[in-house]
């Protein structure tokens, strides 16, 4: 295992998302100045740390389901027992990959209702997806030779799972769960109108009452959230596959 | 005492028969080679022994035992597994590589860690170098001695091995045949290769076996072979008019040269083959070569008429 | 009886139990109250006879599970599915004309769950069917939009006009028109310039690996920054830009912004398949053809072009894809189409209105998708691996 130092990339963009919390609330001097036209420059109806909990908070529920849900039917699909759902999934991804999220998110609404629930059936419907296919792809990218040689070597069908298959498989379904937890972090925000309390609750208010500056504040935090989870993940990838490292 | 039989196997693929009414006995520390074109069915033999794949009919008995006796999982741990594209775990080091087996049969840490270091040497991988490498930092051929390593590593009773050295360049695979030969001699493991290098079967098979469409065509050591081919198919797989230089390949200079006399000119090894010897003879224009043995010291004198084996 | 196929089964139980357990169609005596569910039952009950017999051919699906694979099952798999998903419509419809049917009536017959999860189902046994009865992709598409012909008719027909969803078409059909043709253009005109950028940018990124490793860390933070985000940073700075230079028709918000950033999104896509549709040509290939005297431009032209183009176009599907779903995001800054009238609906809670929004969105990017699968395969020349 490399050391766990962080990038530089991630202590930038996680310090600057930081500092913009601990500042935000200190700056209506700022926006006052930058948005002379705005009558109220910054946004008060709620805490900016509190609509970043929200927000993670939705993130990270609806991605933890669509990871279960998604790395189990992949592996269902993949499976001996389960190939035959392979093509039923195939014809589900296809139709699903064409579906925008901000659809996903405005159908389920109306069905369920407004706030958090119709926001987190979407976020994790959609979240499905990436997931799905990173597990599909990964474990499609496990060498023939390896297989065949794990179970040579007397592997039962569990350790070749778990000791092999997924391990190896870890990169590219990760890769997934990035796509998937950056994608939703953008569709959490865009959630806020259907009522679910996340970052994105200061852009709509803004762009409904014309208040750049309220935009603005919503944005950067979105913006920053999005950049560092994507670090996140870039770190995580380099940290879990040494043996794919450049070293030597 | 036969190690392996294989009574009257049958295996088909979609009605195609891939192997068919194959017999075969394998004696305690014997080399066996498998060989034939692609299709022939010596993949399919091999994989039905560690029952990768299943046979549909007939019998397999490992040490007088049948081996549908046990779980397949229980089986393959006691018979080793090599094959051509090495298949080692690319997120796993060369230590936890070659300790796969050993740690499936939860042998002790102390024990295992001796074992994976005893290999390396013998496979001439220094150990402090080598333990924790991982498979993309080595050579196509340092991948191959850790895959054989690891199939060596918990003392199996048998070893498979599948075309091991069918991707390596030329160099690296005679210098690993050479090191397989080493092994065997020392470990008197009974090992079954496959291969459709003709070649490497002369070289390595204490018995080969030809296959063609799923059939044992003709079994026999390599003298069988090339003196005796039991059908036109099996002469032009030896290679007809290659015939007598791939006998010479299975003598050494040191069965055939004369005590010392003085001849001047560079020497040759006294465990050089014969048609080693041959090329010499060509290659330097002479008619005569000095033999040295292991040492270096002179040890006798090989004329090029000697190359004849004496009338029977 | 033997089980055969234990995906036809798990079809059939779904099917079941959203025809079952989710209302079909929901009634509301007018626009805005939220709707009683209707379930299939009590709609077979409600009317003639007639509905019952639409749904006879349910019986081949539900025996499909257990009947021998062979091309016939596939056939009546495949004219059931199609019927039966005709035949939902055409009680939605019938319905809707009982209930709510004359020119001014208030009351609301909308979609319930079960319908589209119903439809969904059966678009699926189509899929299915398909996958036995058709080889290639072309063929493939060509038998899923006959199966649509029926929905067609009975649209044309008039024969649906008394649905909440087709009522809100005709109460809003010129907003409608006008979101088609922005929607249309605000795709059009972020791919293009993307498409011509970035095809520039990713023949230069394969040229200089240096540039390649400057450019790809800037569009990986582009895309990543979420959609709403990113209209939202672009308003100020083009505001004040407007502001200085008055008349070119800069604005924060409006069809510029969404333009610029839609055009943002897309650069990432088309560079990346650009660039690993170059680096995929075989060197072998390359050196043959400057081996045998051909200039950079002719290599350009006539080996590395044809050779890349699959792999740019898979990149432009997954662009174009994008880019219809994105547009109705870019609604939230003024710039119109589909999206305007789907957080209109959304913002009066009327589901029709947004299901009015949101279906187009969907048959348009579903078509974009299916149409460069085509090209591709078309391109490949082989059978397709979708």
């Amino acid at each position: 295992m490399k050391p766990a130092r962080l990038p530089a990339a991630l202590w930038l963009s996680s310090g600057l998302l930081l500092a913009l919390l601990y500042l935000l609330p200190h700056s209506a001097g700022l926006f006052a100045w930058l948005f002379p036209e705005v009558e109220r420059p910054l946004y008060t109806q709620d805490s900016f740390a509190n609509l970043v909990l929200a927000h993670l908070l939705l993130v990270l529920a609806s991605s933890l389901i669509a990871v279960l849900g998604g790395v189990a039917a992949g592996l269902l699909a993949s499976r001996p027992a389960g190939r035959e759902f392979r093509p039923l999934l195939d014809s589900v991804l296809a139709i699903s990959q064409a579906l925008p999220p901000v659809a996903v998110l405005a159908i389920a609404a109306p069905l369920i209702g407004f706030g958090e629930w119709p926001a987190l059936i979407a976020l994790v419907l959609y979240g499905l997806l990436p997931v799905t296919q990173g597990t599909l792809a990964g474990l499609a990218s496990v060498p023939d030779s390896v297989l065949e040689v794990a179970r040579g070597l007397g592997m039962g069908r569990w350790r070749i799972l778990w000791q092999v298959e997924l391990p190896l498989a870890a990169p590219v379904l990760l890769a997934g769960v990035r796509t998937s937890v950056v994608i939703n972090i953008g569709t959490a925000a865009i959630a806020s109108t259907v009522g679910a309390r996340t970052l994105g609750l200061p852009i709509i208010v803004g762009l409904s009452g014309f208040n750049t500056a309220y935009v603005l504040q919503g944005a950067l935090l979105v913006a920053l959230l999005a950049i560092v989870a994507d670090q996140c993940f870039d770190w995580l990838a380099h940290r879990l596959s040494p043996h794919v490292g450049v070293e030597h | 005492m036969t190690m392996l039989e294989l009574k009257a196997v049958n295996k088909f693929f979609n009605g195609w028969q891939a192997v068919a009414d194959v017999d075969l006995q394998v004696a305690a520390g014997e080399l066996a080679v498998l060989i034939g074109t692609s299709g022939s069915g010596k993949s399919t033999t091999l994989k039905m022994i560690n029952r990768l794949i299943e046979p549909d009919s007939g019998s397999i008995r490992l040490a007088g035992e049948d081996i549908r006796s046990q779980p397949p999982e229980v089986l393959r741990r006691r018979i080793g597994y090599a094959i051509q594209s090495v298949g080692l775990f690319p997120h796993w080091t060369v230590e936890q590589n070659i300790a796969a087996v050993p740690s499936l049969l939860k042998w002790p840490k102390a024990r295992i860690r001796e074992r994976v270091v005893e290999l390396l040497e013998l496979l001439h991988l220094p150990a402090a170098q080598y333990l924790s490498r991982y498979p993309h930092q080595l050579s196509g051929g340092q991948q191959q001695r850790v895959g054989v390593a690891r199939a060596l590593a918990a003392d199996p009773e048998v070893l498979l091995m599948d075309e091991p050295f069918g991707a390596l360049d030329p160099v690296t695979r005679g210098t690993l045949q050479q090191e397989l030969l080493r092994i065997q001699a020392l470990s008197g493991k009974t090992i079954v290769l496959v291969t459709h290098d003709i070649d490497e079967a002369l070289l390595l098979g204490q018995r080969i076996v030809l296959m063609d469409k799923g059939r044992v065509v003709q079994q026999g050591s390599a003298q069988d072979f090339l003196l005796h081919p039991a059908s036109d198919f099996v002469r032009d797989f030896v290679g007809q008019s290659d015939v007598g230089v791939r006998l010479l390949g299975l003598d050494t200079v040191a069965s055939r040269m004369r005590p010392l006399q003085p001849v001047s000119g560079e020497p040759i090894a006294a465990s050089a083959t014969l048609r080693e010897a041959l090329s010499a003879f060509v290659a330097r224009r002479v008619s005569s070569l000095p033999v040295i043995d292991a040492q270096g010291q002179p040890a006798g004198v090989l004329h090029f008429a000697d190359l004849l084996p004496v009338a029977a | 009886m033997r089980l055969y196929s234990r995906v036809r089964l798990l079809l059939v139980l779904l099917s079941l139990a959203a025809a079952l357990g989710l209302p079909l169609l929901t009634y509301a005596p007018n626009r805005l109250l939220t709707g009683q569910g209707i379930a299939l039952l009590d709609l077979l009950q409600g009317g003639s006879g007639l509905r019952w017999l639409v749904l006879l051919p349910v019986l081949p699906l539900l025996l499909a599970p257990w009947w021998r694979p062979a091309v016939l099952r596939e056939r009546l798999v495949y004219l059931a599915a199609l019927w039966l998903g005709a035949a939902l419509w055409w009680l939605a419809g019938s319905e809707a004309t009982l209930r709510a049917g004359g020119e001014d009536a208030l009351a609301r017959v909308s979609f319930g769950g079960g319908f589209w999860l119903l439809q969904l189902l059966l678009l699926l046994q189509l899929a299915e069917a398909l996958q036995v009865l058709a080889g290639g992709l072309p063929r493939r598409v060509l038998l899923l939009l006959l199966a649509q012909l029926p929905l067609l008719w009975l649209l044309l027909s008039g024969r649906l006009d008394s649905l909440s969803l087709l009522r809100e078409y005709h109460n809003n059909q010129d907003a409608f028109d006008d979101a088609l043709l922005r929607h249309l253009q605000l795709v059009l005109f972020s791919v293009l310039p993307a498409l011509l950028l970035g095809g520039a940018l990713g023949v230069w990124a394969y040229r200089s690996a240096r540039f390649a490793r400057l450019l790809f860390p800037v569009l990986n933070v582009l895309q990543t920054i979420p959609s709403i985000a990113l209209f939202g940073l672009l308003i100020g700075p083009l505001a004040w830009l407007g502001r200085q230079l008055p008349g070119l028709g800069i604005a924060g918000v409006g069809l510029a912004p969404a333009l610029l950033a839609l055009s943002l999104y897309a650069l990432l896509p088309v560079v990346r398949g650009t660039l690993a549709g170059l680096q995929q040509v075989p060197p072998a290939v390359r050196e043959a053809a400057r081996g045998m005297g051909m200039t950079p431009w002719q290599i350009m032209l006539q080996v590395e072009t044809p050779l890349a183009l699959p792999v740019f176009l898979s990149g432009l599907r997954i662009t174009a894809v994008q880019a219809v779903g994105l547009a109705a995001v870019a609604a939230l800054i003024g710039a119109g189409g589909f999206g305007a009238i789907m957080f209109q609906g959304l913002s009066a809670s009327a589901l029709d209105q947004v299901l009015l929004g949101v279906l187009p969105v969907l048959l348009l990017a579903l078509l974009v998708d299916v149409a460069f699968r085509l090209l591709i395969a078309r391109l490949k020349g082989a059978d397709d691996h979708a």
